[in-house]
Formats: C-alpha cells, sequence, structure tokens
C-alpha cells in the first residue's frame, strides 16, 4: 500500500525530476481522465477484449474453425456450440475467435502503412512550407477527393481478391488525412522557440523534422487512427462480402457474413453472429476514440 | 471518408489568406481538374499499366502473333505512355469509356441506364436522414448532458459502426420475410415490370407522370428498406455534426442576448441558432450526399437493387474492366463534382467565407 502510495506522488508531482518521469506523468494523467469517461471505458473494455482474445486464441478455441464435420452442420447456439456451427459443421465461436486474429492483422497492417507515410508528407509540407507544400497538399487533395469503397474495388480487380490487396486498397485511400493533420501540426510547431533553439543548435532538418516535430503529432494522429479503425473494419468487411478480401476458408467476419447469406431465413445465426462481432468491434473503436480525443485532442473535442 | 475530407477542407480554408470571391473560385476550379487529373491518372493505371499484358487480356493467349501485333497498335501501346495518357483522356471527354464485355454495350450506355435507381437510392436515403437527423441533432443539444443528449450520441456510433450489408440483410429477415411489411429486393415487383416507360428512370417520378399509383406505390414498398438501411450511416452523421454545431451557436453571446431580450426557447433555438448552424450543414449535408452514391455499392447488393453499384460489383466478377473503370470514373466525377459544388453553396451561403 506504501509503495503504491508513493508510486502515486511520483506520478502526480509538481516538477517532475527527469523527462522520462514528465512523459509517465503526462501518461497517468491522461488514464486518469480516461477512465473517469465510462463510454471511453466501454470501449477499451471491447478493445482490450479483442486483442486479448486474438493472443489465446489457441487455448479458448476447441477447433481451428477450418475443419469441416458435416455431420454437425447448422446446429442452432446451444450445448456444445454457443453460437451455432456454419454450413460445414464449423463452430461459429471457434471462427469468431479466430477471425479476431483476421481483424487486427487487417487494422495493424494499414496503420503500419498508412501512419509513416501520412506522417512524413505531412511534416514535410508543413515544415518546408512553399512550393514542396502546395505540390504535396494537392497530391493529398487528390487522394482525399477519392470515393474509397469504389477505388479500393478498383485496385483489388487489378491485382486480383485476397485479404493482402485488401489492406494495400484500403491503405492507398486512407492515408491523406494523416497528411493533413500532420501538416497542420507542423505549420504550428514551426515557428515556436524550441525548434528555433534546435535551428540554432545546428540540428539537421531531418533531424528537426523526426526527433522534434513528428513526436508532437503523435497524440492528434492516434485519435485519428482509434476514429478511423472502425472504418477500416467496415471497408475490409465489405470488401470480404464481396469476395474481394479474404478468401475461404478463411475465418474472416466479411466473408464469413457473405458465405451465411443464403442460411439467413432458417439458421439466422450463421451469418448474425459475424455481423453482430463487427458491430460489437467497430462500436468499441469508436467509443474508444471518442474518449481518447476528449484526452489526447482537448482542442476538437466538444 | 466523408468526414476526412470535411476536416481536410477546413485546414485548407483557414490556411487560405482571405481574398476575394472569384479569386477561390478560380481556385476551386484548378482543384477540381487536378483532382480530375489525379483520378483518371490512376484509371489509366490501374487499366493499362497494371495489368501484366493488356493486349493478352483481350486476345487470350492462343492468338497468332499477327492478330496480337494489330491489338497492341490499336490499344496504342507502341506509343510513349505520356501520349496513351493524353488518348485515353481524349476518348474520356467525348464520353467513350469503352465497350462492355459483358453487355456488348458501350459502358456510357449501360451506366445512364443503371444510374437513375442509384440516384432515387442515395436521394431518398439523404431525405431520410436530414429529415430525422437534424431534429435528432437540435434535440440533443437543447438537452445537452442529459438522456436524450445520451440516447442521441449512442445511436449516432451504433449507426457509425454497424455494417450495412448485414444490417440490410437483418431488416430484409424481419421486415420482409417474417413481418411482410415491406416489398423484398428489386426494385419492383415482377408482374409490374416493364409497364412504365423509363423517362427519368427514377420509378416514382416515371409512375407518378402517367399516374399508376399502384407502380408508385410498389416502387415505394420495394425502396423503403434499402433507403433507411442506405440513411443509417446518413442519419448518425448529420445528426452528430448538427449537435455539435448547435452546442457551438449556443454557448455564444448573442444567444444570450436573446434570451435576455426576451425571446421565447423556440424562437433563440431555431430562428438565431439553428439559421447559423443550416449554412453549416449545407457541407455535410452534401458530403454525404455524394458519398452515399458510392456507399450504395453493398446495399444494392443486398437488396438486388439494379444500380451502379451492383453494375460494378457484377462487372467485377466478370473481369470487365472497361465496366468497373468507367463505373469509378463517373462515381468518382459526381463525388468530386457534388463536394466542389457543396463546397461553393456555402461560400455564396455565408457572408463571412465570401
Amino acid at each position: 500500500m506504501a509503495a503504491t502510495g508513493t508510486l502515486r506522488a511520483w506520478l502526480l508531482a509538481e516538477a517532475p525530476g527527469s523527462s522520462s518521469q514528465a512523459r509517465l506523468q503526462r501518461m497517468y494523467l491522461g488514464w486518469l481522465s480516461l477512465s473517469r469517461n465510462p463510454i471511453a471505458m466501454i470501449g477499451l473494455v471491447i478493445v482490450a477484449g479483442l486483442v486479448v482474445a486474438a493472443a489465446i486464441a489457441p487455448w479458448i478455441t476447441g477447433s481451428d474453425g477450418l475443419q469441416p464435420d458435416l455431420p454437425n452442420r447448422l446446429r442452432a447456439p446451444g450445448g456444445k456450440h454457443w453460437f451455432g456451427t456454419d454450413e460445414l459443421g464449423r463452430d461459429i465461436y471457434d471462427r469468431i475467435i479466430w477471425g479476431s486474429r483476421i481483424t487486427l492483422y487487417i487494422v495493424g497492417l494499414v496503420s503500419v502503412i498508412v501512419v509513416p507515410i501520412g506522417l512524413v508528407i505531412g511534416i514535410i509540407s508543413g515544415y518546408i512550407g512553399g512550393i514542396v507544400d502546395s505540390f504535396l497538399m494537392r497530391f493529398t487533395d487528390i487522394f482525399l477527393a477519392f470515393p474509397r469503397l469504389i477505388l479500393a474495388m478498383a485496385f483489388v480487380a487489378a491485382l486480383g481478391p485476397g485479404l493482402e490487396n485488401a489492406v494495400l486498397a484500403i491503405a492507398l485511400t486512407t492515408w491523406s488525412p494523416y497528411a493533413r493533420i500532420a501538416r497542420a501540426e507542423a505549420l504550428t510547431l514551426r515557428n515556436s522557440e524550441f525548434i528555433l533553439a534546435a535551428q540554432v543548435q545546428g540540428v539537421s532538418t531531418a533531424g528537426i523534422l523526426f526527433r522534434h516535430v513528428a513526436p508532437l503529432c503523435t497524440s492528434s494522429v492516434i485519435v485519428r487512427l482509434t476514429l478511423d479503425m472502425a472504418g477500416i473494419i467496415l471497408t475490409a468487411a465489405g470488401l470480404g462480402f464481396l469476395g474481394l478480401g479474404a478468401q475461404p476458408p478463411t475465418p474472416e467476419w466479411g466473408a464469413m457474413i457473405s458465405l451465411g447469406r443464403q442460411y439467413l431465413i432458417d439458421q439466422w445465426w450463421v451469418p448474425t453472429v459475424p455481423g453482430l462481432a463487427i458491430l460489437v468491434v467497430s462500436l468499441g473503436f469508436n467509443l474508444l476514440g471518442d474518449g481518447l480525443r476528449d484526452v489526447l485532442d482537448p482542442k476538437s473535442g466538444n | 471518408m466523408a468526414e476526412s475530407t470535411a476536416t481536410g477542407r477546413q485546414t485548407a480554408g483557414s490556411a487560405r489568406a482571405p481574398s476575394s470571391f472569384f479569386v477561390s473560385l478560380l481556385g476551386v476550379a484548378a482543384s477540381l481538374a487536378l483532382t480530375f487529373i489525379g483520378l483518371t491518372a490512376i484509371t489509366f493505371a490501374i487499366g493499362r499499366v497494371m495489368p501484366a499484358d493488356p493486349v493478352l487480356a483481350i486476345v487470350g493467349d492462343r492468338a497468332p502473333q499477327d492478330v496480337y501485333d494489330q491489338v497492341y497498335q490499336q490499344l496504342g501501346l507502341d506509343k510513349p505512355i505520356y501520349v496513351q495518357y493524353l488518348r485515353y483522356l481524349g476518348q474520356l471527354s467525348e464520353g467513350d469509356l469503352g465497350v462492355s464485355i459483358m453487355t456488348a454495350r458501350p459502358v456510357m450506355d449501360d451506366i445512364l441506364r443503371f444510374f437513375p435507381a442509384t440516384l432515387e437510392l442515395a436521394t431518398i436515403a439523404t431525405l431520410l436522414g436530414v429529415l430525422v437527423g437534424i431534429p435528432m441533432g437540435v434535440f440533443a443539444a437543447v438537452n445537452q448532458g442529459r438522456w436524450p443528449d445520451h440516447v442521441v450520441r449512442i445511436v449516432g456510433l451504433i449507426g457509425y459502426s454497424v455494417p450495412v450489408f448485414w444490417l440490410g440483410m437483418v431488416a430484409l429477415l424481419i421486415f420482409y420475410a417474417k413481418l411482410g411489411w415491406v416489398a423484398g429486393p428489386g426494385r419492383l415487383d415482377v408482374y409490374y415490370d416493364g409497364i412504365v416507360d423509363p423517362v427519368s428512370g427514377i420509378l416514382l417520378i416515371d409512375a407518378a407522370m402517367v399516374g399508376e399509383w399502384d407502380i408508385f406505390k410498389n416502387a415505394a414498398s420495394h425502396l423503403v428498406l434499402p433507403a433507411s438501411i442506405l440513411g443509417t450511416f446518413t442519419l448518425a452523421y448529420i445528426a452528430r455534426m448538427t449537435r455539435s454545431f448547435m452546442l457551438d451557436q449556443l454557448n455564444q453571446e448573442y444567444i444570450l442576448t436573446a434570451r435576455v431580450k426576451g425571446a421565447s426557447e423556440h424562437a433563440v433555438i431555431w430562428r438565431h441558432a439553428f439559421r447559423n448552424v443550416l449554412v453549416q450543414l449545407i457541407t455535410i449535408i452534401g458530403l454525404t450526399y455524394a458519398s452515399l452514391l458510392e456507399g450504395s455499392v453493398l446495399t444494392e447488393t443486398v437488396f438486388a437493387w439494379p444500380g451502379i453499384g451492383q453494375y460494378i460489383t457484377n462487372s467485377l466478377f466478370n473481369n470487365d474492366m472497361n465496366a468497373v473503370l468507367g463505373g469509378t470514373i463517373v462515381v468518382g466525377v459526381c463525388f468530386v463534382g457534388i463536394n466542389m459544388l457543396s463546397d461553393l453553396l456555402y461560400r455564396l451561403a455565408d457572408p463571412r467565407v465570401r
């Protein structure tokens, strides 16, 4: 008890003794304010649940969700099969759990592609300014103006259906808002005194951009990313539903809805359960993103 | 997508120095042209550059060499890439999108036949979103922090998070299969098909013009479910934006002044605050309308709605690249055009921007 008391005092100290203490303090204060927001906490629980389910999938499932078990096909929920079984007798609960890995893989891969591209283009554009800025921002605007799903469909049509191509197509139509956000941050930072100080000390432009400007953009980028997650999940599920994303027998939730569609009337659980999974997870990201925005980015909040 | 464009525009707007309306008009025209160049460059790249060999895609891999060479030259592949691109732009400007392999008709003709169905669906969906979403948003803002506000917020977030294709299926199951309140997939019952001549292509208008009220009712009964499903996102988005715009206005001093003067609460909300919100809502409504034109792809698939989204999807599965890219361009042009138009309307309506 005494130890937690000292830790708390250390985290709330008026004058932090080191930069790492200051950083931890900021995170702690953010956490305090986030945990006071019940809506954000619901979101956090859902997202954490998704991550945990994906991590421990082998221990909480009874099968790999791929092997057909025809004698047990289209069993109603209950008993051994919590969510019933699908048209090949595979346990839907198991497939949902394994599918959480695919959902995380999609949002993770999209973020890994989109954030660096947007961040680099945005901070270069905002910090250097002038003709570089005009050129890069026109380029960004072009992507900002595109219809997302249709363009993703056209890309997948050219590259061929598949999970990786769907991710690539989503990423290509998602990066531009991040460039906009990073540019706006870089513009406000450009003339601040600590940047001037770094310039006077002879820090190279690249050093300033990546050591000083980029870290300060992260909070608005994280907020945006969390709010975008739901959109990414829905687009990927839409592509999967159309048959352009993950291919069977992959337990991707959109593809599961598409396959279960013909059993809707008599075996409603087959397409309904994966749909609910998508709804819950994207609702979780939206709730968390809403809460994070209030904590990390108070100026754009309500 | 819609939201991202809105934020993008806001930053662009604040960075620009105040200038005359016509200079900004020129700016809009220039960025419109640039966006079209970008859009066509991408469809060009997808159609002509990405496939390993566009000639083989047409003649098949067992064609003799002379046929291959002939098609190679017909496609202009012996020319430098920028010449090919300019040629492509020339064809586009004449409305030539190539011939569809699936229907053997010019893609442009196909699209003109399928487009009205999408237009009808998206328009009714937007109307629903506006008529329900705006009052919801105002109601939430007026009751900020109380339960109506929370209800609207949660309904809004669910509308943001639900996969429309799944919601459409569940709605079909409940309201068509189980309850029988509405008509099923498609635009009309089979026995009404082809009775009314397609004049505008929008069935509600065509049927009303010739006084075929049975058909009108049938078409409306087919339309109500897909339009409501498609309208969920619009409703959520409009309600949310109306709420936040309205809160901005209600916290300003002129509202206090109006209240001190003794204006009724009704007048304060609707005549003072809402009027200013309306101007901001123009852009939002334009943005969602444009995103519905493309967002209808999934809804159309679920409801077997013969619109442009279904046309593109079907063409995709038949490897009909001309049709896919033609559809992409037409939707893209509408999307960009509506965005720009709502931007212009906003400038005209708001004296501060002008």
